[in-house]
């Protein structure tokens, strides 16, 4: 968890620090990578705090949640469709998150 | 992440979307039991997944935190190098409307100046002719005073007074010969504009003009050519010689620069009306 959290604002530094520019290629993607990367982070949390996180599988389903939420945003894009696809994997998302902060908020607070 | 739970939940660890969902609502009941029972042994136990996965967690979990830095501030930067191409189209759409309304602004705000530049230049225009017309116009009618080369002549009468007919000959001589502006002054410092409807008539000794008395001798002023006036009074049978006929003189100057400051009432026609 300590972990996790050094590397996530070490990230963070890193990226306020370091002055990259996004590839233009991944820059419609980006987006809703970082967004399903959340939602995998939220997961993780929530299976720390019912310690049942384990590292490769937060490793898979972080890489597959990024993978599959660019693709459906590449295919929405091919179909024309992207935008609103966009939105609804954004929604998806945004749903699963707050879920999984519903549960870390219960185990936390017990509330 | 630093702590390693032994039993791989699968459910919890992705939030896998099917179970996850069910994990909200009766989240706290089933999974505190089974949780319970490894808890006490959870340092040890933890080696298993600690060497790569863990480290590539952490990786990942980096690599996120820097996207997402990376992500709101190229964001903020250019919000356009993201964008979807009807996105753009739109975005595009909306300019060029923008841009074709302003430039319609512009043209108008440009034509009503033009208008305005115009319209000041033309009444500056109209006002400059009308002061030239009415500087022109005012030295005519003797309503201005004025100053250019000119002559002054002087008649000095001798044993019988200057007759008035002398005096509007060489008035009419001096015009003939293209003078502009004339005054007659009075030895007695009366003095008077001679202009179109001035009269000329004899009181005793005195000259009469334009009702005012002048004493002789009288000074004429005439702004015009200096040497084609002078000559106008010299010709033979002309004023210089009627004067000396009757006995007086008349002394020509050319001063150069003379100065005619008399000036003459104008009352407003009452019968002439202009026509337009």
């Amino acid at each position: 968890m300590i972990v996790a959290v050094v590397a996530l604002a070490a990230g963070i530094v890193l990226g306020v620090l370091v002055d990259v520019q996004v590839p233009l290629l991944l820059q419609p993607y980006l987006p809703i990578a970082v967004v399903a990367a959340l939602d995998a982070l939220f997961g993780g949390v929530r299976a720390h705090l019912d310690d049942a996180f384990d590292d490769k599988q937060f490793t898979i389903s972080f890489v597959s949640n990024v993978l599959v939420a660019a693709l459906i945003v590449y295919l929405g894009d091919q179909l024309g469709v992207g935008a609103q696809l966009s939105t609804g994997v954004v929604v998806v998302l945004g749903i699963r998150i707050f879920s999984n902060a519903a549960a870390i908020r219960r185990r936390l607070f017990r509330a | 992440m630093a702590e390693d739970e032994e039993v791989p939940r699968d459910a919890e660890a992705d939030g896998d979307a099917t179970t996850s969902g069910e994990d909200t609502a009766p989240d706290d009941a089933p999974k505190t039991a089974p949780d319970d029972v490894p808890e006490p042994p959870p340092e040890p136990v933890a080696r298993r997944g600690r060497g790569f996965n863990g480290v590539l967690a952490a990786l990942l979990v980096g690599l996120l935190g820097f996207t997402i830095a990376v992500q709101i501030r190229s964001h903020g930067e250019e919000a356009l190098d993201g964008a979807r191409t009807e996105d753009l189209v739109r975005i595009l759409a909306d300019l060029d409307a923008q841009r074709s309304r302003l430039s319609d602004d512009i043209a108008e705000l440009r034509q009503t100046r033009d208008e305005l530049a115009s319209g000041s230049e033309g009444n500056k225009a109209a006002l400059e002719r009308a002061e030239e017309l009415a500087d022109s116009v005012g030295i005519l009618a003797g309503t201005l005073a004025a100053t250019g080369p000119g002559i002054v002549l002087t008649f000095v009468p001798g044993d019988d007074p200057i007759r008035a007919a002398v005096m509007l000959d060489a008035v009419q001589e001096l015009r003939g010969a293209g003078a502009e502006a004339m005054q007659l002054v009075g030895a007695n410092g009366s003095k008077v504009r001679i202009i179109a409807s001035s009269y000329f008539a004899e009181s005793g000794e005195n000259l009469v003009v334009d009702a005012v008395t002048l004493a002789p001798a009288y000074t004429l002023t005439a702004i015009g050519d200096p040497e084609t006036m002078a000559t106008a009074l010299r010709i033979p049978g002309g004023v210089e010689d009627t004067v000396k006929k009757d006995g007086g003189t008349v002394i020509v100057r050319q001063p150069g620069t003379v100065e005619v400051t008399a000036l003459a009432q104008v009352a407003d026609p009452e019968y002439a009306e202009p026509v337009d």
